[in-house]
């Protein structure tokens, strides 16, 4: 099973950090990719650009609605993914667990759904 | 066994003919829990197996009047219901590859019931009991499920149980199910790392059940006792499958010694009967035996969690022969322990009372009143009532009424406002005081 792992974390936490801090933060990042990809989970991944780089398109009525900013204001705001393989939810939980951004954030663990299912809600 | 398509073929029971009718309802009751769980193993579904298991049931019933009951029952019923998914699967074409999948499990044999089917069972059992519960479950919806799918109680009696209309009932345990199926919840028993955070939460979802039981309201009375027992058994389920895990046994320990009171705790008139004041000699001696045994086992093993603290304490009200007996310090100590752990506005009240019996009225009154001044216990009703309790006790009976009818506009339960009721027609008419 495939599974997308939303990494969220507060912006302004983030910005309060000392760049000593940030550094080891982005050392563990590096290495935590190296283990799921030596172990054969990782799919991709990516650090995200802050949300003051983020814009918002919608359309309603044919019209192209564009705002600056993310989709909505959010106490913690998403900073970065990983795209996993994963046998069950489980080890999906594991493998979140293990991001460096957990400990400060929260993980969204979300199931990609297959190309061939269509899913009742 | 037959091979050729779209036949089924059942094996034919061995084993001697029992000729004592056997008893459908009870069987369900005791064994399906079990039937199943081995069966969404088998099936990889909880839906299927639930319905190859009434389609065996439905069999069953026809076949084991006039042929016999088979000498294993269990093991029959397994092996029809998989024989029937597997039918019902090779006539769908989208899930041949499914059907050959559950056909390639290994077939239980028909044969009397043996040790390796019981380990089997056992290790099925657990498997459903933590998928129940899996923390990404919404906790109503483990409730729901643990009790529908391994108690084996109907969707309408858990409904009347929790007060909650059928069909939304009905809804909880479809999206359950769904969640479980789309979010990828594995059918497992958590590994070692993980498998004592898993089992707290286990253990909280029994002690919910028993909780809803115990703290029976308005409602039918009878499903909630049944409540109290389906947790019990529960608790039972999760120290024979999991002998070293203290807590668990702190948990069978603390539910038996609460509901070893449950004939004293209403009066006749099913008016509540405070600790206190209750008939011990209506208190079941065996089941406080038990659950105290259990108690002292969990700590002697280095238990110290929620439950083998809040066992002790039930340990100490239970023991005495009356309620004089009662060792309050050795309780307000316990109190004192469980608020540094697992602090909440009822151990709050319950260690102020206990201060009050160990020390003196006076101190435990301070506490509370203490307590009254933070803001998140202002609408809990407990507080104003163990006030009340101890004002009149103190003979301060204004204060005390005020108390009781503070205590009145905060509870819901009608038990427990009636008892108010009572107690603040006692203090406002002592000579007349009726309900």
């Amino acid at each position: 099973m495939q599974f997308l792992l939303l990494i969220y974390r507060s912006e302004t936490e983030l910005a309060k950090m000392s760049s000593a801090d940030l550094s080891a933060m982005y050392g563990e990042y590096g290495k935590f990719t190296e283990e799921i990809q030596n172990s054969g989970n990782y799919i991709g991944g990516n650090p995200l650009k802050p949300t003051s780089t983020a814009t918002t398109v919608r359309v309603r009525d044919s019209k192209r609605v564009v705002t600056d900013g993310p989709f909505a204001e959010t106490k913690e705001q998403l900073g970065g993914y990983y795209l996993i393989e994963a046998s069950d939810l489980d080890q999906a939980i594991s493998i979140a667990a293990r991001i460096p951004g957990a400990r400060h954030g929260s993980i969204e663990v979300r199931p990609i759904m297959p190309r061939t299912q269509a899913v009742q809600a | 066994m037959s091979a050729a398509r779209g036949t089924l073929t059942i094996p034919l029971p061995r084993g001697e003919i029992n000729p004592r009718p056997m008893d459908f309802e009870k069987f369900h009751r005791e064994e399906s829990g079990r039937i199943l769980s081995t069966l969404i193993r088998l099936l990889g579904d909880f839906d299927l197996a639930e319905e190859m298991l009434q389609e065996a049931y439905a069999v069953a019933l026809q076949k084991w009047p006039t042929e016999g009951t088979p000498a294993n029952p269990r093991a029959w019923l397994i092996s029809t219901a998989r024989h029937k998914a597997i039918d019902r699967m090779r006539r769908n074409q989208r899930f041949e590859r499914k059907a050959e999948e559950i056909a390639k499990t290994t077939e239980l044999a028909a044969q009397p019931e043996s040790d390796q089917e019981e380990e089997m069972l056992a290790d099925d059992r657990l498997r459903l009991i933590f998928t129940c519960c899996h923390p990404s479950l919404p906790m109503e919806a483990r409730v729901a499920l643990t009790l529908r799918t391994v108690c084996g109680i109907t969707t309408e009696e858990i409904s009347r149980a929790f007060l909650v209309p059928l069909a939304t009932m009905a809804q909880r345990l479809v999206r359950a199910k769904g969640k479980i199926r789309e979010a990828g919840i594995p059918y497992r028993v958590p590994s070692n790392g993980e498998l004592q955070d898993r089992l707290d939460g286990v253990l909280l979802v029994v002690y919910l059940i028993f909780n809803e039981g115990y703290l029976a309201s308005s409602g039918d009375a009878l499903i909630r006792r049944e409540l109290c027992a389906e947790a019990i058994r529960l608790g039972r389920v999760l120290c024979n499958l999991l002998p070293n895990q203290a807590e668990a046994q702190a948990l069978l320990g603390l539910m038996l010694l609460h509901d070893s009171r449950r004939d004293a705790r209403l009066s006749a008139d099913g008016e509540l009967v405070l600790l206190e004041e209750q008939n011990r000699s209506l208190w079941h001696t065996e089941q406080i035996r038990e659950g105290t045994e259990l108690v002292e086992s969990a700590l002697r093993r280095g238990a110290t969690g929620v439950y083998a603290l809040q066992a002790s304490i039930a340990a100490l009200h239970a023991n005495p022969k009356t309620a004089k007996d009662t060792d309050w310090p050795q309780i307000a100590g316990l109190y004192d322990v469980l608020l540094r752990t697992h602090a909440s506005p009822v151990v709050e009240v319950n260690r102020a009372v206990a201060v009050a019996m160990a020390r003196s009225l006076e101190e435990g009154l301070a506490l509370l009143d203490e307590l009254g001044k933070r803001e998140e216990l202002g609408e809990f009703h407990l507080l104003p009532a163990a006030r009340a309790d101890l004002l009149r006790r103190l003979g301060r009976i204004s204060e005390a009424a005020d108390a009781y009818r503070r205590a009145l506009t905060l509870a819901t339960n009608d038990i427990e406002r009636r008892f108010l009721q009572r107690r603040l027609a006692e203090i406002e008419n002592p000579r007349d005081a009726r309900l």
